[in-house]
């Protein structure tokens, strides 16, 4: 990790990655993409609205996976005061909200058809709205204040304190009554799912992940760039008012 | 109906599942475009400041 606090060397390990991470992706989607278009088979009961399972279940696990990421990488920020966890957790908020915006959007348009209704507000839904909408609040207060190290600050609190969510979201369907089935990948048990529908799930999210990657890689590349834009404004004006100072002793005095 | 007809009827729900795998590929496309512009936007930005700031250090001297 102390290798990496040297932000500079961690951009060249990035650079390094991304092109691996951009076929994997490439690659990974591909393959699950044609497999859950044309090759598996419609559900007995759900019928074609099944293949919405290929994108709903990928994001909401990417929705999970990245707000895990924004709250690590929070708590290194203010514990370590490492610094690339605040640069971290700042390029993975927006990518994580996206993707809880997906799972919910998905999930409607999955639910009308399949239970009648758009929306209810059972435990697993309301739950990942609440995901979205912490999202949104630490996206927010980064940018709310003059400083931007205080609302770094904010968010990062705001992002450790809400880390309560992501147990609440993965066990509201067991903890809960919930309309939104159950647990049918990872459970204590094992998974439920037949094989030909498991794959190309397992597929798809795992391309999501290199997605995750690729995105981030390019985030985490403009945050960097955009600390050094700061510390430079800041050295020029600093520079300008030495040579103001000077210039002034001399025609004052 | 054909198979292709067939396809993109999706068992009769394509007014829900087009529009879901639709919305999910255009959003992450945008996403990854607006990073990619977003980061070299930045790198470019900072190439200029570094040019303003060295120019800046000559004038001084």
């Amino acid at each position: 990790m102390h290798r990496f606090a040297n932000p500079t060397r961690f951009l060249r390990f990035c650079q390094a990655v991304l092109p691996w991470a951009a076929v994997a992706c490439v690659l990974t989607l591909g393959v699950g993409v044609i497999w859950f278009l044309f090759y598996v088979p419609a559900d007995y009961q759900q019928g074609d609205t099944v293949r919405i399972m290929y994108v709903h279940v990928p994001a909401a696990w990417m929705a999970l996976a990245l707000y895990t990421c924004v709250a690590a990488g929070s708590v290194s920020a203010l514990v370590w005061r490492h610094p690339l966890g605040e640069i971290l957790a700042k390029a993975a908020a927006p990518i994580g909200c996206m993707f809880t915006a997906l799972a919910l959007v998905t999930g409607s348009l999955w639910g009308k058809p399949m239970w009648g209704t758009y929306w209810v507000w059972d435990a697993r839904l309301t739950s990942v709205l609440v995901l979205f909408f912490l999202y949104l609040g630490y996206i927010a207060l980064h940018h709310a204040f003059d400083n931007p190290d205080r609302g770094a600050r904010a968010a990062s609190i705001l992002a450790i304190v809400g880390f309560i969510n992501v147990p609440i979201i993965k066990f509201s369907v067991d903890w809960w009554n919930t309309l939104h089935q159950p647990a049918s990948v990872v459970r204590m048990d094992g998974p439920t799912i037949h094989a030909s529908m498991l794959w190309p799930l397992l597929i798809m999210g795992i391309g999501f992940g290199f997605y995750a990657l690729v995105v981030l890689i390019y985030r985490v590349r403009a945050e960097i760039a955009d600390r050094k834009l700061r510390r430079l404004e800041v050295a020029r004006v600093d520079a300008a008012e030495r040579s103001r100072g000077s210039v002034g002793t001399v025609t004052g005095s | 109906m054909t198979a292709v007809e067939e396809f993109f009827a999706m068992g009769g729900h394509a007014a829900f599942v087009w529009p879901a795998l639709g919305l999910t590929a255009v959003t992450m496309v945008v996403m990854l475009v607006w990073s990619i512009w977003s980061a070299r936007d930045k790198d470019r930005a900072l190439e200029a400041s570094r040019g303003r700031n060295a120019a800046g250090a000559e004038a001084e001297r």
